[in-house]
């Protein structure tokens, strides 16, 4: 019964959104009030209704209610209830129920703290929200319904992918749309001042927390993804430049540039245009992560390819969408006055420097995921475009806006001075080449472009500490004077400051697990050792066990330094007994920021020896706290007072009109 | 049939198989086995090079270096004898594509189909920084120095004069 309830939620979530679509943004042209007031209620309506499609789901899961097809293949009564839970959004109906969920949330959000929008603009956002919903709703109650009923109802259900059997899938999906589809609420103000005719730099004030919230969801969503891959997959990578990954991380580097061009709109209200198209880029790079994913285009030798309609239908979405708001922007675009004016070197300047290599390298990663496609469709020739293009590419597109990332808080608005800022980072510059020479030496020369790399990583995190010092002004006013003055920056300063440290440490660590990681494939007798990254680690044997849903092959590994056992480490082979299908949950072990990983292979017939991989990692585990500190840095930023929308704002204004009378 | 690359796909964006049973099947992933270590380590290293980027044909879009499937390692210990053999890294890669086809590397040869796949970076970074470059001395020109004041504003200004 309440999965019927579920769908009829979903089928009114529907009807309600064709209402949202047209009423709000009719009520915006004729400038009737209350026409536009319906989209307020509508959203939160419709928020309501999806939440409930979305309950009514995650109960036919808990009870195991395996009438429900979606229950039935992806789920099994001996799967621990988390998993239940998360095995809602671990297949495609689901995952799409999620992701129109989360749309709704971000438009219910915007009507209930959009209240000092001005209510045309309010009206307009609010409609295209509608749009996108209606689509995304049709698509998923004439393709992928998840409430679809199976006659008979089977006994138990065929179990989730085990790979998906895992804390990670709790976490990183839902991240990961936040992000995706919070880029939804750019792209429909950026929509909505095209219909209106009208932007300023109140409405970049308006966009920049929401960009801000999508873009930090993006980041913790990708970087939780690298380090699930990681630890899960065995074989130690975090990055495979897999087309699905790209997919994600093209939205995040155009969202990225979508952040800083949306700084310079606000300030000095120069880029709008631009920063309206990238607005409209970084979603349109969201849907097409989705539709690259969900049609299965790219993969398709593979599962999910299931059925051609889902692709059409997605790639109609897409088509409507993009080619729409780009015919839209295309026509609109030059009714929108550009404002402020400066000089190549300035923060302006730096900010436009910092959009160039980020759209570029966008750019650069959507073709190298498209080409085979496209090569194929015209020639018929096949190609592959795999992880070396991508390092190739991308790597030298980095390094010049890695070096001049600490330049641009250093510069001022309009006019800047190179040389200046140049001087007052003396200390980074000296940190970094000290790194490098040092690093250089270390290696004997052997690492050379390592070095360089760590010194990168130095002259990022120095640099960007650099700017806080300098506004704190410790070399002038010392230390107490300092630190007081410190405490009064804005926050927005301190986010700047953490992001950019955040990427340093994210390129100390990719480094140095890049350069100096040690791999041994070997196979080990029960006590035999190996030596790695300065432990010896010695085999115990191997072990049975028996876990809810699945077997496993444990084998137990001592890790010792100088001959003191510094404990154990377990590293297994699963198989999952409903698929029959096996995993391997690597052993890792944290030193600090360096693991050892180890991951086992076939063990021999006679069961004596096993071929086991072992890796030490050095300083990996920077990788994923640099992003950490970047989204901190993006939190951070957000509480800042100017940008909690309108409140600021709003007493300005106040005052101003009393002062005039 | 294996593939890490499904797996990760998985990963990436945890959204998926619908259809189980379809020979999606990804096993644990081991790559390079210690029996096909070749003994000279110099050789080892430019094998594993090689590898790394070399697809297995079979799985998606991932290198024989990284993968477990049968494919892949028939084709590691094929890259292994060539080396012991006596050939070029160039060499053993031209015997690979004349056996497989241009698909079987990872990082596409310049050629006439490709050459828009390499150029775009380099078009689309030099195409921007020239409009950036351009319309910032454009406007720079076009526009007076200080904004004027709209007739509204100037019939304001002219209020708040008098009356101030």
């Amino acid at each position: 019964m309440i999965v019927e309830l579920g769908h009829y939620a979903l089928i009114l979530a529907l009807a309600a959104s064709l209402i949202q679509s047209v009423i709000p943004a009719l009520g915006a042209y004729r400038g009737d009030a209350r026409m536009m007031e319906v989209g307020q209620s509508s959203s939160l309506g419709v928020f309501l209704l999806l939440a409930f499609a979305f309950s009514a789901l995650t109960v036919a899961y808990v009870t195991s209610d395996f009438s429900v097809l979606n229950v039935y293949e992806n789920s099994h009564s001996a799967k621990p209830m988390l998993y239940k839970i998360t095995g809602v959004w671990g297949n495609h109906e689901g995952s799409m129920l999620l992701w129109v969920l989360i749309l709704a949330f971000f438009g219910a959000l915007v009507a209930s703290f959009g209240r000092d929008l001005p209510p045309s603009l309010r009206a307009n956002v609010l409609s295209v929200q509608a749009w996108i919903l209606t689509a995304f709703l049709a698509f998923i109650l004439f393709t992928s319904n998840p409430f679809a009923r199976l006659f008979p109802a089977p006994f138990e259900g065929q179990d989730l992918n085990p790979i998906l059997q895992d804390v990670g899938l709790a976490i990183h999906p839902p991240l990961l749309y936040l992000g995706y589809v919070g880029f939804s609420i750019a792209f429909s103000f950026a929509v909505a001042a095209l219909m209106d005719g009208k932007i300023d730099a109140a409405w970049a004030r308006w966009v920049r927390p929401w960009t801000l919230t999508a873009w930090i969801f993006l980041t913790l969503g990708i970087s939780m993804g690298s380090y699930w891959a990681y630890y899960e997959l065995g074989w130690g990578g975090w990055w495979f430049w897999d087309p699905v990954e790209n997919a994600s991380f093209m939205p995040w580097l155009s969202g990225t540039a979508l952040l800083h061009s949306a700084v310079v709109m606000e300030k000095r209200s120069a880029l709008k245009v631009w920063t309206i198209l990238l607005a409209i880029l970084t979603f349109s790079l969201s849907l097409l992560g989705t539709f690259l994913v969900r049609s299965g285009v790219l993969t398709s030798v593979h599962a999910f390819a299931t059925d051609p309609s889902r692709g059409v239908f997605i790639l109609m979405i897409l088509c409507i969408f993009i080619g729409g708001s780009l015919a839209l922007f295309a026509f609109r675009a030059s009714t929108l006055e550009s404002g402020g004016l400066f000089q190549p070197v300035s923060r302006e300047g730096a900010l436009v420097l910092n959009n160039l290599f980020l759209t570029t390298a966008a750019a650069t990663v959507l073709i190298g995921t498209l080409y085979p496609l496209l090569l194929e469709m015209v020639t018929g020739e096949k190609i592959s475009v795999g992880a070396p293009f991508f390092n190739l590419t991308f790597g030298p597109l980095m390094v010049p806006l890695l070096l001049a990332v600490p330049f641009g808080p250093l510069l001022a608005w309009k006019r800047g001075d190179i040389a200046g800022a140049t001087q007052r980072l003396y200390w980074a510059v000296g940190a970094a080449l000290l790194t490098a020479i040092i690093a250089i030496a270390l290696t004997q020369g052997t690492e050379v472009l390592a070095s360089l790399g760590l010194g990168l990583g130095v002259w990022l995190l120095i640099g960007s500490l650099t700017d806080l010092a300098e506004r704190a002004n410790f070399r002038k006013a010392g230390l107490s004077k300092g630190f007081a003055r410190l405490k009064g920056l804005p926050r927005s300063a301190f986010g700047t400051t953490l992001a950019h440290f955040g990427l340093g440490v994210t390129v100390i660590g990719i480094v140095c697990v890049s350069a100096f990681e040690t791999e041994i494939v070997t196979s080990m007798e029960p006590g035999g050792t190996r030596e790695a990254g300065g432990y010896e680690i010695r085999f115990d044997g191997m072990s049975k066990r028996q876990g809810p849903n699945f077997s496993e092959e444990v084998g137990t590994f001592t890790v010792l330094d100088a001959g003191r056992a510094l404990g154990t480490m377990e590293s297994a082979r699963r198989l999952y007994t409903a698929r029959q299908m096996p995993t391997t949950e690597a052993g890792i072990r944290t030193n600090w920021f360096s693991q050892l990983y180890i991951s086992l292979g076939d063990s021999a017939a006679n069961g004596g020896a096993t071929v086991v991989r072992i890796w030490y990692k050095p300083w990996v585990t920077l990788i994923w706290i640099g992003t950490l500190f970047m989204a901190f840095g993006g939190m951070v930023s957000l509480a800042d007072r100017r940008l909690r929308v309108g409140a600021p704002a709003a007493r300005k204004s106040l005052h101003a009109s009393g002062a005039k009378a | 049939m294996q593939s890490k690359l499904v797996v990760a796909i998985a990963l990436a964006t945890a959204l998926l198989m619908s259809a189980p049973g379809d020979g999606f099947a990804p096993s644990p992933a081991y790559a390079v086995e210690p029996d096909e270590v070749l003994d000279d380590p110099a050789l080892e290293a430019r094998a594993r090079q090689l590898s790394a980027g070399l697809r297995c044909m079979v799985c998606q879009n991932q290198s024989i270096d990284d993968s477990n499937a049968g494919l892949a390692k028939d084709l590691r210990v094929l890259v292994r004898e060539r080396l012991v053999a006596g050939d070029t890294n160039k060499e053993v890669i031209d015997y690979l594509v004349s056996r497989y086809g241009e698909f079987v590397l990872l990082q596409p040869r310049v050629s006439a189909g490709t050459v828009a796949l390499w150029v775009t970076p380099i078009v689309v970074l030099f195409a921007g920084a020239g409009y950036a470059f351009v319309a910032m001395r454009r406007r720079r020109k076009d526009q007076p120095k200080t904004p004027t004041l709209s007739d509204e504003e100037q019939r304001e200004l002219a209020k708040v004069l008098k009356n101030g």
